[in-house]
């Protein structure tokens, strides 16, 4: 490992078969020579597969696409979809702008940060969760809302994230 | 009740699959198109219907296709652009979500008409679920033989394919959009050249948004007279409008272009009025961009018309009285809401997404944000701050490379020409601004019709 800086892995990173099936099929979509349209896609798979995207993995995918690391490196810094660092196994996204702050979205954040007794951005101590807040995910007619991995959860209330995180507790 | 065009079939239990689909009637616009219309004849419907981009702009689609250059021995494609991340705006995500096949019909036919046999769908990564939604339907119409090559026997080869962002509005504006789609940065790209002459890869390109690609497909079907029937005046067809805020119903509807607000806004079909039996403050009627109008100013124009639902209705006073059709992400706000506060989250979201290549936008939405902050939480803000508010978003307006700045400016000017009041009372009562969450200013006038 190059360094202890949180955006390097401390443990090997290998992708599996189905990773690199699943890249290569990706690959496809573009013209001959266009394989660099397939830094977004893939590093979903990474992040699905890994929780986050490490530069580790970030140096495999240049590999693959035979592109410098820097071109991945730049792309991975610029959208916010992507945990550049660890974080817990749930990430909850709180939805903060206008629409769903009107409907209540403060008042969600301050109950999670209560509730899980961590600040945004932080990992709780059982490594379970993450909450944070971003901009506008296209559910503002059913706010508040949190987007977790693949799901959007809608119309919050305290009693309806008490449900979800005793279920993630116990699974 | 109003008429769909678009969302008529979208409840039918088992419509996302394609048999189902096709049953009601899916799938006819390319068999019309491809069987008995040239390319050229199908462009023609599109320009004769009047049909304007339901992205944001309202570009007339008709004319944007026919400026598409069409060198020999180049690909053309077709982009659609299912970014939606507009603030306020969720339509895109209910047709695709419960009418993936209309959306690929609608690829399918305007991709025929532009020549092109490639195209993408690029859409937003939040949407994860719908882009399953979206490949999965995309395998049964390769499976019926409407994608693919040499589709109906008409000769028209054609791949479609989805392709997911990060998690960035600015991949919204066209130009940043194919820069994401070639695996870069979401950077705008410097116009001219258009994408029409160098998109995606160089080559010609048309950004259509989802719902305007899907209005092609009633185009064809029924004719572009037929289309330009509805609506009123320049603004033709129906138009999804995504609801939110303080009121009774939100959701997703399709109206008649030219509908009244007031019934939008309070009939019980559509929104059904102000929830919880509140008075109006406030609508922002197309999207976060758009400048906020106040209640007196929204029901009817400064002539005493009736406002009603149309790019022209809406925009009528300009940005003196008026706003703009926008996105179609209708924001309301009840009396108990704070502009200021609202303010400075808009400011935020734009300070957040701004790419940061234009000095203008990068600098001065976050000057935009420290200034609204002061006032908003009484961090001994003076008068001359709302000056300089208006002064730093005059000097964003105009002077970037893409629109998001003026995104940006706009929603600041206009709330501090119809809200001046509130923004001096937050700087009056730093103590109240501060210990009230909304900071509600009870004391502001608005009117309610
Ligand atoms: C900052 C910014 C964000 C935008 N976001 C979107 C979007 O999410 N979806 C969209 O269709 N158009 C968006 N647009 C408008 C596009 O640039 C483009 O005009 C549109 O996709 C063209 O399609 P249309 O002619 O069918 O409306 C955005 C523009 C800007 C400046
Ligand atoms: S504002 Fe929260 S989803 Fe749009």
């Amino acid at each position: 490992m190059y360094s202890n800086h949180p955006s390097h892995s401390q443990q090997p990173i290998v992708f599996s078969q189905e990773m690199l099936d699943q890249s290569q099929e990706i690959i496809k979509h573009y013209p001959e020579g266009k394989q660099k349209s397939a830094i977004l896609p893939i590093m979903h798979i990474v992040q699905k597969h890994f929780g986050w995207v490490s530069v580790e993995a970030q140096d495999i995918i240049a590999e693959m696409l035979k592109i410098k690391p820097i071109e991945v490196y730049e792309v991975a810094t610029f959208y916010t979809m992507f945990h550049l660092h660890p974080v817990g196994k749930y990430v909850l996204e709180v939805c903060r702008t206008g629409p769903c702050m009107i409907r209540g979205a403060e008042d969600i954040c301050k109950y999670l940060e209560k509730k899980l007794g961590i600040k945004e951005g932080e990992i709780t101590a059982d490594g379970l969760f993450t909450w944070r807040t971003v901009e506008c995910l296209g559910a503002c007619g059913y706010a508040p809302m949190m987007q977790v991995g693949e799901h959007y959860h809608e119309y919050l209330t305290p009693e309806k994230l008490d449900n979800l995180i005793s279920d993630w507790k116990t699974k | 009740m109003g008429r769909k065009l678009l969302l008529e079939h979208a409840k039918v239990p088992g419509i996302r699959h394609i048999d189902t689909y096709i049953q009601h009637g899916g799938y006819r616009s390319v068999h019309k198109a491809l069987k008995t219309m040239t390319p050229d004849e199908v462009v023609e419907e599109v320009k004769k219907s009047g049909l304007r981009g339901r992205g944001g702009a309202g570009f007339p689609t008709g004319m944007k296709w026919s400026f598409l250059a069409k060198p020999e021995g180049i690909p053309r494609y077709l982009v659609c652009n299912a970014d939606e991340s507009e603030p306020g705006t969720f339509k895109d995500r209910y047709l695709m979500e419960y009418l993936p096949h209309l959306l690929i019909e609608g690829m399918i036919t305007s991709s025929y008409a532009l020549g092109a046999n490639t195209s993408y769908i690029y859409i937003r990564g939040e949407y994860r679920w719908v882009y399953t939604i979206l490949v999965e339907a995309i395998a049964e119409a390769y499976a019926k033989g409407y994608l693919g090559k040499n589709i109906l026997g008409s000769g028209f080869n054609f791949d479609l394919y989805v392709q997911p962002g990060g998690g960035a509005y600015i991949c919204g504006e066209e130009t940043a959009l194919l820069e994401s789609l070639e695996g870069k940065r979401g950077n705008p790209r410097m116009k001219p050249p258009f994408p029409a002459i160098k998109g995606l890869w160089q080559s010609p390109t048309v950004v259509n948004n989802v719902e305007t690609i899907a209005a092609v497909v009633p185009i064809v079907n029924e004719g572009g007279d037929e289309y330009a029937k509805i609506g009123i005046g320049k603004s033709t067809g129906t138009k999804l409008i995504s609801a939110c805020g303080n009121i009774k119903n939100s959701g997703v509807y399709e109206i008649d272009l030219g509908l009244p607000v007031d019934e939008f806004l309070n009939s019980d079909e559509y929104c059904g009025g102000v929830a919880n039996g509140k008075r109006l403050k406030a609508v922002i009627p197309g999207g976060s961009s758009v400048p906020i109008v106040p209640a007196g100013l929204f029901y009817k124009n400064i002539k005493g018309e009736d406002r009603l639902m149309s790019y022209e209705s809406l925009s009528d006073g300009g940005f003196a009285s008026g706003t703009m059709m926008g996105s179609g992400g209708f924001i309301v706000y009840d009396e108990d809401q704070c502009i200021v506060r609202n303010t400075w989250n808009l400011a935020r979201f734009y300070n957040h997404e701004s790419c940061g290549q234009c000095s203008p936008c990068r600098e001065g939405t976050g000057w935009l944000v420290k200034v609204l902050d002061k006032i908003e939480h009484g961090k001994g803000a003076t008068m001359a701050d709302i000056d300089l508010l208006w002064d730093i978003q005059r000097r964003i307006e105009g002077n970037t490379i893409c629109p998001l700045g003026d995104a940006a400016a706009w929603p600041v000017a206009a709330a501090i020409r119809h809200f001046r009041d509130e923004f001096e009372w937050h700087i009056k009562n730093p103590q109240l601004a501060q210990s009230k969450n909304y900071g509600l200013v009870k004391e502001t006038v608005y009117q309610t019709v």
